[in-house]
């Protein structure tokens, strides 16, 4: 196949299944005017939900980053029993349906439920409420961060590690300065995934947050709200927030990028 | 004594790496663990280093028992066959690296690092990453990282295996006067014989787990304690029961006595300076011998012709049980 048709091939590909429906949004919402869009996104409703979806993300990124990289290191450089499990546990989330998480935890925290009964006994509200809606997206993206570092500190090997130790550092001083600073793009793309993810989750959410409008409402679930509701640009305009959201990580992440021609 | 290691057993499941293995290093002195590779020499040094633990024996460092203490704070020196550069830091920050751990004074690191950097001749590289380095100058560095903490002894696992040829050679005279101007008690593991002989003072040829000999490299090359060391140390004729090096043969135009016997030559091959002469005696045995270029031409030594060969000084080895 000559190189242009290639080319041409890629480019319609991403073009009809990327960038157009990502371009149909933005442009609909924007059809009428800023003002109608920003109207429709500075309602309290909407304000809630946009606090909310970023509160959740900021309590189960950081959980799964730690756990991410903690749980890497051990099944790439601890020898322990039951690996094999914890190795394809991490990717139990990957392989079930979001909705299938969000009826599990429904179940297990809802008030007839095993954990569920203890939490109503102490007066903690888990499900149709925020902590059950962090748990099943902490559930939802935990493998990102394991799957992005595993990888790469397999290839790293250990010798540079050992190096570190025979000049002197503790494991910690080990970790903090020679293992973190080699995985440490694993990480920020695992982290990039592991936010997207939890911005994105709908299914899981769903289920186990109740549809509670300006109370467990997150920005997925108020797009549908708006969308059910015949509002359309409020739909739109919702979904170009958390589209905006999602360019802001990756920029993020740029930010930190150094000098690649140095490397 | 440097270093001791006493009785030092070292097992990875079912295969033994070690067993019972006894070494002595003289303080100041360069020594070299030569062996075939997956003899346990590389096994000795990590253990040695604090990387393995051995499942029995001892390591005394400096007289201290050193067997329970972790890598961390045995103040070794360790080089590695693949650098292990940190590559993520400069090469001033890679040779900074354990002053910093010390938490040393800025000014005390610096002066230190630019010491090194001079002494492994990088200074004008300081400022690069290690991907931006040759293989030479990336050991050099790892070099000087493990040299910045003044360690009691220094340990090199095969630290030229991974350079070409020429580069090796080079490196190699230079550890050498680098040695012999820092003084630090150094053991390199190698499996090459002439890179053992040219830098050790002491050798220790290890095989299969255990250590076959040791000694300086004269006693080895000439006083080889079995067939092993015979071998693996130098080129070898076998003769039945008795082993000959290519150059104690002697090679005439008329017989020498009742041990010379009568061989056509098959190949004559020219190595610069030295001829390998390639022979086949009366009884169909092969065997090469090594002679000077002047007396390959005196001989007038060609392919077919017939000379009378004479062993110098062979050697028997009592049967190992």
């Amino acid at each position: 196949m000559p190189k242009w048709a290639l080319r041409l091939a890629g480019l319609s590909y991403l073009g009809v299944l990327l960038a157009a429906p990502v371009g149909l949004v933005f442009w609909r919402t924007f059809e009428h005017g800023v003002g109608p869009a920003w109207d429709s996104v500075t309602t309290p409703a909407a304000k809630h939900a946009f606090v909310v979806t970023v509160l959740i993300a900021a309590i189960a990124v950081p959980a799964n980053t730690i756990f991410g990289v903690v749980c890497a290191i051990a099944i790439v450089r601890r020898r322990f029993i039951g690996k094999g499990i914890v190795n394809a546990l991490v990717d139990l989330p990957l392989a079930l349906s979001p909705v299938v998480v969000g009826l599990a935890f429904l179940l297990l925290y809802g008030r007839q439920g095993w954990f569920g009964s203890w939490f109503t006994d102490h007066g903690i509200q888990v499900v149709f409420a925020l902590p059950g809606m962090v748990l099943v997206t902490i559930f939802v993206s935990l493998p990102f961060v394991v799957r992005e570092v595993v990888p790469v500190l397999r290839e790293i090997g250990t010798e540079q590690e050992q190096a570190a130790s025979t000049l002197g550092a503790s494991p910690f001083q080990t970790f903090a300065r020679v293992t973190l600073p080699a995985i440490r793009w694993a990480v920020a793309y695992g982290v990039v995934l592991t936010t997207a993810r939890a911005l994105g989750e709908f299914g899981a959410v769903s289920v186990i947050s109740g549809h509670i409008v300006g109370k467990t409402e997150t920005m997925t679930l108020h797009v549908e709200e708006r969308f059910q509701s015949f509002d359309y640009v409020g739909a739109y305009a919702a979904s170009v927030v958390l589209a905006l959201l999602a360019i802001a990580t990756l920029l993020a992440m740029n930010l930190f990028r150094p000098n690649e021609a140095t490397r | 004594m440097a270093i001791v290691a006493q009785s030092v057993t070292k097992r990875f499941g079912e295969f033994t790496a070690l067993e019972d293995v006894s070494i002595e290093v003289a303080a100041g002195s360069l020594t070299a663990l030569l062996g075939p590779s997956g003899g346990g020499k590389s096994t000795l040094l990590r253990v040695i280093a604090g990387l393995e633990r051995p499942d029995a024996g001892r390591v005394l460092i400096e007289g201290e028992d050193m067997t329970r203490r972790p890598a961390q704070k045995r103040e070794v020196g360790f080089v590695f066959q693949h650098y292990a550069a940190f590559k993520h830091m400069t090469v001033r920050e890679n040779v900074a690296f354990g002053l910093r751990i010390r938490k040393r004074p800025r000014n005390e690191i610096r002066d230190r690092v630019n010491e090194l950097l001079d002494l492994v001749q990088l200074t004008g590289l300081a400022e690069r990453y290690p991907a931006q380095l040759s293989g030479g100058q990336r050991q050099r560095m790892a070099l000087a990282r493990a040299l910045a903490v003044e360690p009691k002894v220094l340990l090199l696992d095969e630290p030229f295996g991974a350079l070409d040829a020429r580069v090796r050679k080079e490196l190699r005279a230079w550890l050498r006067r680098l040695h012999d101007e820092v003084h630090v008690t150094t053991i390199f593991v190698t499996h090459d014989q002439e890179e053992a002989m040219e830098l050790a003072d002491q050798i220790v040829l290890m095989n299969a787990g255990h250590v076959e000999q040791v000694g300086g490299p004269r006693e080895l090359y000439e006083e080889p304690a079995n067939e092993f060391v015979m071998t693996f140390v130098g080129p070898v004729n076998r003769l039945g029961d008795e082993f000959v090096r290519p150059h104690d043969i002697e090679l005439r135009l008329e017989p020498n006595g009742k041990s010379s016997s009568r061989a056509t030559v098959e190949r004559v091959l020219h190595l610069g300076f030295e001829v390998r002469v390639e022979l086949r005696l009366e009884d169909g045995r092969e065997l090469h011998a090594q002679v000077t270029r002047e007396e390959a031409e005196r001989l007038e030594l060609a392919p077919g012709s017939e000379v009378f060969v004479r062993p110098r000084h062979t050697r028997v080895f009592a049967l190992e049980s």
